[in-house]
């Protein structure tokens, strides 16, 4: 595995600056809306979007524009417990963990099933650079600068049947090299969407974040993000992504039924049974911010008009 | 005391993870839970070993219980939420796991109170009484941890099953008996 050298991140204070610069003009133009994600390259036009207003509202509702979490954190702190029930420890546990060969094998109910190599995704799929709010189910969360496609394009070559109404997502499954999934849960990590929400605009696969190749800990090779839903939706290193017809159960759904379920949109109007989801904590900030509905995203609200989102959790 | 020291150190100096309010607030509760077992597990001490020189401890300990556990909860309500008592009262407090911290929190509150000899005598029977609710503190404590975690570990489940055998103890027949077969 090619490990990434220090010094070919991107300085921290490079990428924020123009960050930093789009927010500056943003709010002098008045506008909520952070148009700094996305940004190409010299030409510094917009490719992806942040979906919604790029803003949280501090209690007391001011919005303040999001600030990208730092690289440190966002690499040193992770839910994966495939490696780890630690969030620190994770890191270096997965420092060795090899990712290639890596194939991701698409099938299930589709014209035209095939395997991919990493390689072949990223040619047929070009990356762009999509800055999501990220809300973990335990109350804390982040901004993270992904680089990633709409899995939509992914879907659309590989042409679903009519039959098809969710994507069932797979993860590694090697107790072998993922010493954690020994024991306690249902291995492997299975997630799912409904086709409606894989094949919105903001659900990507994403194979970097920083300008930067993704490491393990962060899911490496590719990974899912769907920014509207709690955390653990976005399954890492996936392997397998199936088109079927029945609900997939994903593996929280299984270790928690009552806790854990399938939509699991961020929602501050429907808590986790055992704790209240009204607010989070920023990682890398003081104090709490209001969560919001769909995690700022109200876009995709349309997918769920009129469905009860207290019974749909 | 050296262990809130070395976490009022590790504060200052960001020696704590990129949630250090997570941090704190676990790493004073623990304490606060197992100086309170530890406090339980004072009489059944004496008990046992027959040396009565353990007997204050139940006392130092539950004091020192009470110290972490009120560093804990000011932690939670000031730098956690920063004395928002709206959204403490209306989001926190509708959850089983603060409305327990909170009654335990109470409780060690009650017996710190009157943890002193000149409390004991002016309370006189009713004292002892009251001072059982040291049992409930670490019922509700147990229950506390459990609910507040993401999953149960088997840390976890090893408190719950000190505190079960400290309760056992507890019980007149049983501490009888461990006390005549000392004494044979």
């Amino acid at each position: 595995m090619t490990k990434i050298d220090p010094s070919e991140i991107t300085p921290e204070s490079v990428y924020l600056s123009r960050r930093k610069f789009m927010v500056g003009v943003a709010a002098l133009a008045g506008s909520a809306l952070l148009a700094g994600c996305g940004i190409g390259g010299e030409t510094g036009e917009t490719g992806g979007s942040t979906g919604g207003s790029g803003t949280t509202a501090a209690p007391g509702g001011t919005p303040t524009p999001d600030e990208l979490t730092s690289f440190d954190a966002i690499t040193n702190y992770n839910n994966f417990y495939e490696f780890s029930l630690d969030k620190e420890e994770v890191a270096s546990l997965a420092a060795d963990f090899v990712i290639e060969p890596w194939t991701v094998e698409v099938g299930g109910m589709v014209e035209s099933p095939r395997k991919y190599s990493i390689d072949e995704l990223l040619a047929l799929y070009p990356e762009e650079e999509r800055v999501y709010r990220m809300r973990c189910v335990e109350g804390w969360s982040m901004v993270i600068p992904w680089l990633g496609f709409p899995l939509r394009l992914l879907l659309d070559d590989v042409k679903p049947t009519s039959e098809a109404r969710y994507v069932r997502f797979q993860s590694l499954d090697d107790p072998e090299r993922l010493p954690g999934q020994r024991h306690r849960f249902a291995w492997p990590y299975v997630e799912g969407l409904r086709l409606d929400e894989a094949i919105h605009d903001l659900t990507i696969l994403s194979t970097g974040l920083y300008g930067k190749r993704l490491l393990p800990q962060n899911g490496a090779p590719i990974r899912l993000v769907v920014p509207w839903k709690y955390g653990f939706k976005s399954i890492k290193s996936v392997v397998r992504i199936d088109l079927v017809s029945e609900m997939p159960e994903s593996l929280w759904m299984e270790a928690g039924p009552r806790e854990y379920g399938f939509y699991a949109n961020v929602n501050p109007e429907v808590d986790h049974p055992r704790w209240s989801q009204k607010t989070e904590r920023r990682i890398g900030d003081f104090g709490r911010i209001d969560t919001l509905l769909f995690n700022g995203y109200d876009e995709v609200a349309p997918l769920y008009a009129g469905m009860d989102l207290r019974e749909n959790y | 005391m050296a262990p809130l020291a070395y976490l009022l150190w590790q504060t200052l100096t960001g020696g704590l993870s990129f949630d250090p309010i997570h941090d704190l607030t676990l790493r004073t509760g623990k304490p606060a839970f197992i100086l309170l077992l530890l406090s339980l597990a004072a009489r059944p001490a004496v008990v046992v070993t027959g040396v009565t020189a353990l007997r204050p401890l139940a006392r130092t300990l539950g004091l020192y219980a009470f110290g972490y556990a009120t560093i804990h909860m000011l932690i939670f309500v000031g730098l956690d939420f920063g004395f928002r008592w709206d959204l403490i009262v209306g989001g926190v407090l509708e959850k089983r796991y603060a409305v327990i911290g909170l009654a335990t929190f109470l409780i060690l509150l009650t017996l710190a109170a009157t943890s002193t000899r000149k409390a004991a005598r002016r309370l006189g029977a009713l004292w002892k009484r009251l001072h059982r609710l040291a049992y409930a503190a670490g019922v509700l404590a147990t229950l506390h941890y459990l609910w507040a975690v993401k999953f149960i570990t088997f840390e976890q489940w090893a408190y719950a099953v000190v505190l079960a055998l400290l309760l056992v103890a507890r019980l007149p027949e049983v501490e009888g008996r461990i006390r005549r077969s000392r004494s044979e």
